[in-house]
């Protein structure tokens, strides 16, 4: 690409046009609150609300307090376990598509449909078939395999299984692209060379797809991360991330400061990630 | 001791297209044979029925005397060399040629790696990735990868078309000295009639899905059994029902006395050639003829009456057009 001092003048004036609408957007509804919430989080809670002064760090430090840091670690641990689950999963799904032939459209359009209807009722829906009287303990104790209803609901495995359910299609959709991408005759190569199926996804289709395999795992971590609605309904208060903290402070617990510390370390996270991966392959993520 | 590679009456039909109708052929143990045809003859699916990649409708595929029908690509001992190479891009040169040594867990990989890079003149750029390399390197990286396996057949598929021209013919020289000296068996698909007659053995011709002719290149090109055969090596002037090539093909003021073959006509062309020219003449019955003259016999020009000649033992016995 050509270097805008490098394009006449005219271009050069017609480019910052063009891209000032995306400016307005981004500096309206991001750069503007993050200033706010980067003001806030250096700022003292109000008496009963809100904020005061004086200027302190100590939002900060309190997010080494093991009462908030046990949650923050819990919150990555979730994310990270949702993201290799997901992975597990989208991989040999991502394949099957790309060589599903006619088919493929069909089954991409499977991996969409969720995306049709909100994610608060498919959540909801989730509750419905977990709860104690929902559809999966009903359906074992009508056939007898329990007695007591298994606890499915509002713990852990919950709110992972809300999280890989509601962020699959984002990892399944970038391995795709890459695995269609790649050139069959390459895997008839492997194939020649003396690799069996298995050496050929490890040796070949694997390595291949990586790319996909990064940008699946950073949109699906990174939402996965702040995920509030799952923990919220799945994990009913008792398997709480980051997101629950953060709404925690700005109602129930009215310290917006430390809300704000929270937030803005959550951001600063899932930049950095960002950043390592743009930096890395930039041009894959999109 | 029998031929590596023997094909019993393969078909290989798809829904819409039936690709191959009763291949039969034996490829004689250290032998460069090729396929030869247009594209769409079949001879690419031929070349895939015996890596593996498909499955013969009907036919059997004999590998050193034994049936490999049923085995898988991996299960063989014969190794492609694919037109575009196939190499693997996330991997360097060497990355390559181990690759196949590590699936069948060889021992002393280094020292056969080294071996057969300096083979094909690669040392020093083992480290490279194909991105980084050449045509003709690819090319050469390609073959490495395969012959480091030592398999008991080379399959290439038209190994030279992605090279430029002047390449090319360089490296065809280097592809025959190279299959001498390893002595591996080599079944080469193209439809270059110059490359199948340069580099090969023997030589298969194939049409829509059958085999023509089968030969040395001399007998291909001088007994071809079929007009298709004829015509697909070499040009051919047709001259009252007889078929002569070019070369074999003379033209003069007048025919010499002797036991030769002569038609009157009237030069209609002449190119300069350098080391020859190219006479183009028209026969009284009205056929067009080209013949390659001596730059030392003179020019010839447009209009001029000539004798055009050849001996009858240049003739081709072509069997007329069914």
């Amino acid at each position: 690409m050509r270097r805008a001092g490098t394009a006449p003048r005219a271009v050069a004036r017609l480019r910052r046009l063009v891209l000032l609408p995306a400016w307005t957007v981004v500096a309206l509804l991001f750069l503007v609150p993050l200033l706010v919430i980067g003001s806030y989080s250096l700022l003292t809670r109000g008496a009963y609300w809100g904020l005061s002064l004086p200027w302190t760090l100590e939002n900060y430090t309190r997010l080494f307090d093991p009462l908030y840091a046990v949650i923050l670690l819990r919150s990555v641990v979730m994310a990270a376990v949702a993201t290799a689950l997901c992975l597990v999963l989208a991989f040999p799904a991502a394949l099957f598509i790309s060589r599903a032939g006619r088919r493929k459209n069909f089954y991409l359009h499977l991996v969409i449909i969720p995306f049709w209807t909100s994610f608060l009722v498919r959540t909801y829906a989730w509750m419905f078939l977990l709860r104690d009287t929902g559809l999966f303990n009903t359906l074992l104790q009508a056939l007898g395999l329990i007695g007591e209803p298994l606890p499915l609901l509002y713990n852990d495995g919950a709110v992972l299984l809300g999280l890989v359910y509601g962020y699959l299609p984002f990892m399944v959709l970038p391995i795709y692209a890459t695995l269609e991408r790649l050139d069959c005759e390459l895997l008839e190569a492997a194939a020649d060379l003396g690799a069996r199926p298995w050496a050929a996804v490890t040796r070949v289709i694997i390595p291949l797809s990586a790319p996909g395999i990064r940008a699946g795992a950073v949109l699906v971590f990174i939402p996965a991360l702040g995920a509030y609605l799952t923990p919220e309904l799945l994990g009913g208060g008792r398997s709480i991330m980051i997101g629950n903290l953060i709404q925690n402070q700005f109602t129930t617990a009215r310290d917006w400061p430390f809300g704000s510390a929270l937030s803005l370390v959550l951001t600063a996270a899932a930049m950095a990630l960002l950043f390592v991966f743009l930096r890395r392959r930039g041009e894959e993520l999109l | 001791m029998g031929p590596v590679l023997e094909l019993r009456s393969i078909c290989k039909y798809y829904p819409e297209h039936r690709a191959l109708e009763g291949i039969s052929l034996e490829v004689p143990r250290g032998a460069f044979f090729s396929l030869l045809g247009p594209s769409g003859c079949g001879k690419t699916t031929t070349l895939r029925l015996v890596a593996g990649f498909e499955a013969p409708t009907a036919g059997d595929i004999l590998l050193n005397g034994a049936r490999i029908n049923h085995l898988r690509p991996y299960e063989r001992n014969v190794s492609t060399v694919f037109q575009n190479y196939a190499l693997f891009p996330h991997l360097t040169a060497r990355g390559n040629v181990e690759f196949g040594l590590r699936r069948r867990g060889a021992s002393g990989i280094d020292a056969r790696v080294r071996q057969v890079l300096e083979l094909v003149e690669l040392a020093g750029k083992e480290a490279r990735y194909p991105a980084q390399l050449s045509g003709g390197e690819r090319q050469r990286v390609a073959l490495a990868r395969s012959l480091v396996l030592e398999p008991d057949l080379l399959l290439l598929d038209e190994p030279l078309a992605a090279l430029d021209p002047k390449l090319r013919k360089q490296v065809r020289t280097e592809l025959k000295t190279l299959q001498r000296r390893v002595g591996i068996t080599f079944l080469f698909v193209t439809h270059d009639q110059e490359e199948a007659l340069s580099l090969s053995d023997r030589i298969g011709v194939m049409r829509a899905g059958r085999l023509e002719q089968v030969g040395t290149p001399e007998e291909i090109y001088l007994r071809p059994r079929t007009r298709f055969a004829a015509s697909f090596v070499g040009a051919l002037n047709w001259m009252d029902g007889v078929a002569v090539r070019p070369e074999a093909t003379r033209i003069s003021p007048e025919a010499p006395a002797g036991d030769v073959r002569s038609r009157p006509a009237t030069v209609t062309g002449c190119i300069f050639l350098g080391n020859t020219l190219q006479v183009q003449a028209r026969l009284a019955t009205g056929e067009n003829v080209t013949a390659e003259v001596s730059r030392l016999e003179g020019g010839f020009a447009p209009g001029q009456a000539v004798q055009v000649w050849w001996r009858q033992c240049d003739e081709l016995a072509l069997p007329p057009e069914p």
